[in-house]
């Protein structure tokens, strides 16, 4: 017997999964702006931003809804805390790539520094993540989410390279010091969202396995 | 990596696309009035039970009423179909309006009143002298109402009970012989198949296990498409659970009445704060 | 695994009864024999009536006995009046006592509003089912006997019975219609029926087994009735079969009486075999009674 509560969570779903379209593409769209100079595309993210801001209130007032209203027990209740959760990280991720937009408008002005090799790997690569953990989520794809994990010290270490990259540059030629700032910035971001990525993952771990993975240095024997 | 660029960004419009749209509003909070109690205020013999209560009962909505014993609410939903006079020695003021009649005007025909607003009572009374069969038309009966095509009203009413599949092949067992949630629900049958507009419904699932219980609450889900239903119950998780509106009453009086999302989540008095985090009541 | 927390001695342990002890005699035991042979005593007597009643009465239980009018010769005297007289008296007192204790039962427990009033009519019907037996006997001799003018007839004698079983009949009608647990009747209301209706398909259909059973008890006790029908005047001899409601009739107790009283010895003899006739019929009412209650008591459960 299918009990009505069933479709609340389904509709709970439904909207993350939504927001986390929205929020894949803000990434994709601020990164293709800022690698191709593309001022359209770059400002198409900035008016996308109140879309993920407004399903994040809506998915929170559901979550507040669900859990003061239905008895949620066992995966039920760990999804919709796992999805508050993901909520959370989901419009960070839009933040990000909102603030890589700003940062490839203020860029598009300015000669491109030296020719992009890194950081649209890194871009990439965090573009694979928050996808790979959205799938995750909807497949509730244990392994999936393990190797998202495992993808954090990939873009950590390419951030630092491209960081030491773009100091060298900057401390050799004073000119490009602005663009190359920024670029900085857009690493740091680009890593900050596959840290939040890596949250999802764990999250996903936590509605399908009921283990919280946040901090496996504590023991919690 | 154009194509797979490309593939990926189109199946990221795609999914966004496909979603837009498809996200229908928040449980409806308005719409027409179905009763009304206005200052209703009901005694027995010289103690005050309730204490002018004015509420509006939407139309195909679910409202609960919820609070500690002896607060008024069982009086309270007696008053809704004039049950409440049978006892010795009550008096009820004030007016409840079934659509725009007031129910208790002078002149007005408490039976009639009943035919149009039915009851559920908290344990299952099938009558055990007759067969389920007889126990759905029951109502028929006792109004001397012509039945037309009874096997068809009896199936009709035991299927809108979610009790057809189970006893179809048993229609004259004694209504007595079923087990506690099924007697419940037919019982619930036997007060559809005189198509009532409201159904009144006096903590319909106390006295019966989890399982039964879901059973009937999905129930509700389903009549609400059709009836106006209103539920007393001591059990507020099940309120918050079921209902569209709840109404808090605490000694006879009116505390709070919200759509039932706000009322358990960001309750306006603090007594109803207090009831709902268990910390009195 | 220690958990840190100081660990305290074991309670000392309250005085407890030794589980072993207890089981032996004193008065428990003495007081359950003690109500054994309170038990024994009654069944014991009742037992040596029976087997002296029916040790007089074998030589005379003969199909012919139940067949033959009573007659000077005792070998020849039979109880077929005295059967016939009691079986028209019984359907009589019936057809007149149920319908009016069942409707006063009925008045008194759903329509009457409780005041002073019924309290009293309450408290003097359970009266009047104590009264003397003889006493409905006069009041019937004045009643029906003289004023009504019916004389010493089957009616007189029917409406007299009546009268004496009008209590039982109400009250045993009362007990049943409360069986009728109240959830049941609010069921009724709120289904939109009126107080007729009500009664008509849900209180009195429920409520039948007991009134039936009350009724059938009554009668049982009535047959052994003498008293009341010795006083309006119930002829001790009789060799014809009542032809109308005011002839002159007999019944099984009186026709015993009147053999008792004889000094022969062979009537006696008589007597014995009409008591157990008397007593096989009231069996077969007991018993009627009970069936009957536990047949319908299964459609309730």
């Amino acid at each position: 017997m299918e009990r009505h509560f069933e479709r609340e969570l389904e509709e709970l779903k439904e909207r993350l999964l939504w927001m986390g379209s929205l929020a894949e593409r803000a990434v994709h769209q601020a990164v293709q702006g800022l690698l191709g100079a593309d001022e359209a595309v770059a400002r198409r993210v900035l008016e996308e931003e109140a879309a993920i801001n407004e399903m994040q209130i809506e998915i929170d007032d559901r979550v507040v809804r669900l859990l003061a209203l239905q008895q949620l027990m066992a995966a039920d209740l760990r999804f919709v805390l796992a999805v508050s959760r993901i909520n959370a990280d989901l419009e960070r991720i839009g933040d990000q790539g909102v603030n890589i937009a700003e940062s490839a408008l203020r860029l598009v002005r300015h000669p491109q520094v030296k020719p992009y090799v890194d950081l649209p790997r890194l871009g990439e690569l965090a573009e694979e993540m928050v996808r790979d953990a959205l799938n995750a989520v909807v497949r509730r794809d244990l392994e999936l989410a393990k190797n998202v994990l495992a993808r954090d010290d990939q873009v950590d270490n390419l951030r630092d390279q491209i960081f030491r990259e773009l100091l060298t540059y900057m401390m050799e030629n004073s000119s490009v010091v602005f663009s190359a700032f920024e670029l900085i910035l857009v690493a740091k971001n680009l890593e900050r969202i596959g840290d939040h990525a890596t949250n999802i993952a764990e999250d996903v771990i936590y509605i399908v396995a009921g283990r919280d993975v946040r901090h496996p240095a504590l023991d919690r024997r | 990596m154009a194509t797979s660029e490309a593939t990926a960004k189109n199946r990221l419009i795609e999914a966004v696309e496909s979603r837009r749209g498809k996200f229908s509003p928040a449980a409806d909070v308005t719409g027409p009035v179905k009763l009304r109690a206005d200052n209703l205020r009901a005694w027995y013999g010289e103690s005050q039970a309730l204490e002018g209560i004015t509420l509006s009962i939407l139309d195909r909505r679910i409202t609960a009423v919820i609070g500690p014993s002896g607060c008024g609410k069982t009086t309270f939903i007696r008053c809704m179909n004039r049950m409440h006079e049978f006892v010795p020695g009550a008096r009820v003021a004030g007016q409840v309006f079934l659509d725009s009649e007031d129910i208790y005007a002078p002149g007005v025909n408490p039976v009639r009143v009943r035919q149009r607003v039915g009851m559920v009572f908290q344990k299952a009374n099938p009558f055990p002298t007759m067969s389920i069969r007889d126990n759905v038309l029951a109502g028929f009966r006792l109004q001397r109402l012509p039945i037309s095509d009874g096997d068809a009203l009896v199936e009709k009413a035991l299927r809108q009970a979610a009790l057809w599949e189970e006893v179809r092949d048993v229609l004259d067992r004694p209504g007595t012989s079923l087990s506690g949630g099924q007697q419940q629900r037919l019982c619930i049958a036997r007060a559809l198949a005189l198509e009532p507009e409201v159904l009144l419904m006096d903590e319909p699932a106390s006295a019966l296990d989890p399982a039964s219980t879901a059973k009937i609450e999905e129930l509700m889900f389903e009549l609400k498409k059709e009836y106006t239903i209103l539920i007393v119950t001591h059990n507020m998780q099940q309120a918050a659970r079921v209902s569209d509106f709840t109404a808090f009453l605490l000694t006879g009086a009116l505390v709070e009445f919200s759509p039932t999302a706000k009322l358990f989540t960001t309750p306006a008095d603090p007594r109803t704060e207090a009831y709902i985090t268990g910390r009195f009541g | 695994m220690s958990l840190g927390i100081a660990s305290s001695a074991p309670p000392s342990p309250r005085s407890q009864p030794a589980l072993r002890e207890g089981t032996g005699l004193s008065g428990e035991r003495a007081f359950q024999a003690l109500c054994l042979l309170a038990m024994m005593i009654p069944l014991l007597l009742l037992a040596v009536l029976l087997v002296d009643v029916v040790h007089d009465a074998w030589p005379r239980l003969t199909w012919t006995f139940l067949t033959s009018y009573p007659s000077r010769v005792p070998a020849q005297a039979g109880i077929l009046s005295a059967l016939v007289g009691s079986a028209y008296m019984m359907v009589l007192t019936a057809l007149m006592a149920i319908p009016l204790g069942v409707g006063a039962a009925v008045y008194l427990e759903e329509y009457a509003t409780p005041s002073r009033l019924t309290y009293l009519i309450e408290l003097n019907i359970s009266n009047l089912a104590g009264v003397p037996s003889i006493i409905y006997g006069l009041l019937g001799l004045e009643l029906f006997v003289r004023v009504m003018e019916w004389g010493r007839s089957l009616l007189a004698g029917a409406a007299t019975m009546a009268l004496l079983l009008l209590p039982m009949v109400i009250m045993a009608s009362r007990e049943a219609l409360r069986t009728v647990p109240h959830p049941l009747r609010e069921a009724g209301y709120a289904l939109g029926a009126d107080r007729w209706q009500m009664l008509r398909r849900v209180v009195l259909p429920m409520s039948l087994p007991g009134i039936l059973t009350g009724i059938i008890l009554s009668l049982a006790r009535a047959i052994g009735e003498t008293a009341p029908l010795i006083t309006i005047g119930a002829l001790t001899y009789v060799a014809f079969l009542p032809d109308s409601l005011m002839s002159p009739f007999t019944v099984l107790p009186i026709q015993i009486f009147n053999w008792v009283s004889r000094p022969q010895v062979a009537f006696h003899h008589n007597a014995a075999a009409g008591i157990v006739v008397l007593l096989v019929l009231m069996l077969l009412l007991n018993g009627a009674a009970i069936w009957l209650r536990v047949k319908l008591q299964r459609r309730i459960v």
